[in-house]
């Protein structure tokens, strides 16, 4: 039983990590991304090669990963993001669906269909015996970094300026606009960090979700999910509704296989219905 | 006052609509080879009318449509397998059974915030297709349903490989949808629905029940939704677990908002343009086909929003006003 | 003979913020009641607790001798009561006909009918001509909403209103954004109103709540600091203070 509340907290941290970019863009700018996904498959290609053909450890391809996403992230926002802040969830859903075709397609043409290998370094290997039952060690490790990734965010949300501007902008960007606060450029930097997180967690998750070109579609409704069953804009909201959703995903293939992934989906309709503005999402 | 219902869209047929229906028929005379592709065109076409129903006029916006076109289908699809092979009293059963779940559903649907409620959508979508998945032993699972054997049409036409009978069935089933939806959207009750579309927030302060509003378009876009999947289940006598799957629903609203939200037509023409390229291209690389279609809705969303029909309204305007 | 209208300790907060605190109000039927305050004074916030788009956090609204306090919007518009938007809330995409058409099926409970178009329900359509005509909007008919100027669009958010046939009619400043010179239609409508329907509203054009109100309620704070005859409240040194010597039209 502990070792299925491991699995599920290990996931569900992923899960966590790659939508916590999401919750800012549907808290933040009131944006419908379909195509957050994309990000994350897109972070966890840059590992892929940069293992294989450049030979870099696994290691040392997450910053990488990190970099580079957010500033496909940063690049994308401006020239595109932007200008569909004010349109219909319509629009906003359509042009998602659209980037994540392409990205799809793209990610097919270059790497092909099936699922990327990954070797991780020996010491993240394997299994700890501890307490009578067994814990991988990648797993560990997982936790570990997304527990301090959180740390590490929710300081630079309380604490520094950026993470106050980032606050006033989500409870109401005009006014903050009116504080003179540089809306666009917190937007922009929140987008990137966002889109950054999610490549990061795309890298981190090769071992755990897997990567194929097919990654925005299968993870989609997940990273969605996690952000409104949470409450977008907040970042305790998904960290609580992601380690629920985990917990019961793995819960729910281990006890009841015959159910499979219905017991998510079933959860998650009934958390809506409970909580339409997310577990710790506010609204007038 | 004897002006003023001049001044109210028309029902009466336009002439250029007696032509454009005229087209199909057409069709099944000059491209005999292309029968199979047309009553996919028309069923698809059905189900783009449905959720045009949902979207376009009620202005629902839902990524789980499908999900009442694969109950539709697996409904009709059970029926046959398991003797029931007379396709009219199918095609009710499944319509029905698909109506009655949008009933239900609706009400999920119609309280809750813009993101909650898209959210619910999308998440009842992969329920249905999970459900499916994992019922194999009913519904063939990955595999598909199989042993569909279909009585004939009105007890006269049977279905055939060339795909004549399918061609013409569907056809005459999206047609008579197709009168009936017009009728609806030239009531009241279509034109309340746009009201909510237009100003949800104006409705109630005219004393309009926007819920029992929304819910009554949800269950009738999901009864024609499951009407468009049975014929599916009917015409190629298999169902699979593709017709309830986010990649069906995407489609459908790509090939809606293509065609022109909220003018029945819309849905017809955004139907065909999608599916003749989509037959064109794709099969000379699925790869290209993804990617240019992405492209396609990118640009669209920042040139072309409205449509093609959206587009052609936009000019007549332009040029009638003077 | 009870009120059309009345309210009792009626109390919104939104958190620390007391948006309206205790008001009581009692409007008699035909009443022809304004509403001022100074920006931010809770007077729409009131408007909204009357028509059950916010729920209160205590008191009660009463309309007759029923109580409506939680009741939702589009059962109070079937009892009689309606208001306009300070802002045009229209249906842009709806010709000026169709939305007053609509407000008009609405009422008679005919909305939901499905077989017939709604070209053929003859006597609604003239009825809503007719509406348009009283409001000089006749010739707009066939316009959609949004291509309207916004003065003619405010005359659209009235005829939505009137044709609801409100007994009692929230007015949330009629006059906005309109040019003082087409504000006499606005008004013309409203005093062409039958005695028997109860006029509330807000508006902060002092020239046309002297002509039209027989009392004003003021409001300051989400309180009432004010209530009586045109000419006391004129003379009244709180009610001044609070405007800091206002005077407009």
């Amino acid at each position: 039983m502990i070792g299925v509340l491991f699995d599920g907290l290990a996931y569900g941290s992923l899960l966590f990590l790659v939508s916590l970019g999401l919750s800012v863009q549907m808290g933040l700018m009131n944006f419908v991304n379909l195509a957050h996904g994309a990000f994350a498959m897109a972070g966890g290609f840059v590992c892929v090669v940069a293992m294989s053909r450049f030979g870099v450890p696994f290691l040392a391809t997450l910053p990488l990963a990190f970099v580079a996403t957010a500033a496909a992230g940063a690049i994308l926002e401006r020239l595109l993001y932007r200008r569909l802040y004010g349109a219909s969830h319509l629009d906003q859903v359509l042009f998602s669906i659209g980037l994540t075709f392409m990205s799809i397609a793209a990610a097919t043409w270059i790497f092909g269909a099936s699922q990327q290998p990954v070797r991780l370094p020996a010491f993240l290997r394997g299994q700890v015996h501890l307490a009578g039952a067994d814990f991988g060690v990648y797993r560990i490790f997982l936790l570990a970094v997304v527990a301090a990734l959180a740390a590490a965010l929710a300081l630079l949300l309380g604490r520094t300026r950026f993470g106050a501007q980032v606050r006033a902008a989500v409870d109401d960007a005009r006014a903050a606009r009116g504080l003179g606060i540089d809306v666009d450029r917190v937007f922009t930097t929140a987008f990137a960090l966002g889109s950054g997180l999610a490549g990061l967690g795309g890298g981190l998750g090769i071992d755990v979700l897997g990567l194929d070109s097919a990654f925005p579609l299968k993870f989609m409704v997940y990273f969605l999910l996690v952000v409104v069953v949470g409450g977008a804009g907040t970042l305790l909201g998904p960290l609580l509704a992601a380690m629920i959703l985990g917990i019961c995903d793995v819960a729910g293939k281990y006890y009841v296989p015959e159910l499979g992934a219905f017991v998510i989906y079933a959860v998650m309709v009934v958390l809506l219905l409970a909580f339409p503005a997310g577990l710790l999402g506010r609204r007038t | 006052m004897n002006a003023a219902p001049h001044l109210l869209p028309s029902v009466r047929w336009h002439p250029a609509e007696y032509a454009l229906w005229l087209v199909p028929i057409a069709c099944f005379f000059l491209f005999p080879g292309y029968r199979v592709l047309g009553s996919q065109v028309f069923i698809t076409a059905l189900f783009a009318l449905s959720l045009d129903l949902v979207l376009g006029y009620a202005g629902i916006l839902t990524l789980g449509h499908a999900a009442f076109f694969g109950l539709g289908a697996y409904t009709a699809g059970l029926l046959a397998a398991h003797g029931w092979g007379e396709p009219l009293s199918g095609l009710a059963a499944a319509a029905a059974l698909a109506a009655l779940a949008g009933y239900l559903v609706s009400f999920l649907v119609v309280r809750g915030e813009d993101l909650a409620r898209l959210m619910v959508t999308l998440g009842i979508g992969f329920l249905f297709y999970e459900a499916a998945n994992r019922a194999a032993g009913l519904t063939g699972g990955v595999d598909g349903l199989p042993g569909i054997a279909m009585g004939k049409v009105l007890g006269v036409f049977s279905f055939d490989l060339a795909g004549d009978t399918a061609y013409v069935y569907s056809l005459a089933v999206l047609f008579v949808v197709f009168v009936l939806a017009r009728r609806l959207v030239a009531s009241p009750f279509g034109l309340s629905l746009r009201g909510i579309r237009e100003n949800r927030a104006r409705m109630p302060a005219i004393g309009a029940p926007v819920r029992r509003r929304l819910v009554a378009a949800f269950t009738i876009g999901a009864g024609v939704a499951g009407l468009a999947g049975a014929l599916l289940a009917q015409t190629t006598q298999f169902v699979g677990l593709d017709s309830l799957g986010f990649g069906r629903s995407a489609d459908v609203m790509i090939m809606l908002v293509l065609g022109g939200t909220g003018r029945l037509y819309g849905a017809l023409l955004g139907t065909a343009l999608f599916m003749l390229a989509q037959d064109y291209l794709a099969g000379i690389n699925p790869v290209y086909w993804q990617f240019w279609l992405g492209l396609l809705l990118v640009a669209f969303v920042f040139f072309a929003r409205g449509g093609i029909l959206g587009a052609a309204e936009t000019l007549r305007r332009r040029f009638s006003r003077p | 003979m009870s009120n059309a209208l009345r309210t009792e300790q009626l109390t919104r907060r939104f958190g620390a913020l007391e948006a309206v605190c205790d008001v009581s109000l009692a409007l008699p039927r035909g009443a022809r009641h304004a509403l001022i305050g100074p920006n931010g004074a809770g007077k729409t916030t009131l408007i909204n607790l009357l028509t059950g788009a916010l729920p209160p956090t205590s008191g009660d609204v009463y309309l007759g001798d029923e109580r409506i306090t939680h009741l939702r919007q589009h059962p109070r518009v079937k009892r009689g009561l309606t208001r306009t938007f300070q802002i045009n809330t229209l249906f842009g995409g709806l010709t000026v006909l169709e939305s007053v058409l609509l407000a008009i099926l609405e009422r008679e409970g005919r909305a939901a009918e499905w077989r017939r178009p709604v070209a053929r329900y003859a006597e609604d359509v003239e009825e809503a001509m007719d509406l348009l005509a009283t409001l000089r909007l006749a010739d707009d008919a066939d316009r959609r909403t949004a291509t309207l100027p916004y003065g003619r669009q405010r005359l659209v958010e009235i005829a939505l209103a009137l044709a609801t046939r409100p007994r009692i009619l929230l007015l949330d400043e009629p006059a906005a954004g309109i040019p003082a010179a087409e504000s006499g239609e606005v008004f013309g409508a409203i005093a062409d109103l039958p005695p028997s329907v109860t006029v509330l509203f807000i508006e902060h054009d002092m020239g046309l709540v002297f002509r039209f109100a027989q009392r004003i309620t003021v409001l300051a704070g989400g309180r009432i600091l004010a209530e009586g005859e045109p000419e006391e409240i004129r003379r009244d040194e709180r009610v001044r203070a609070v405007y800091l010597g206002r005077e407009d039209g």
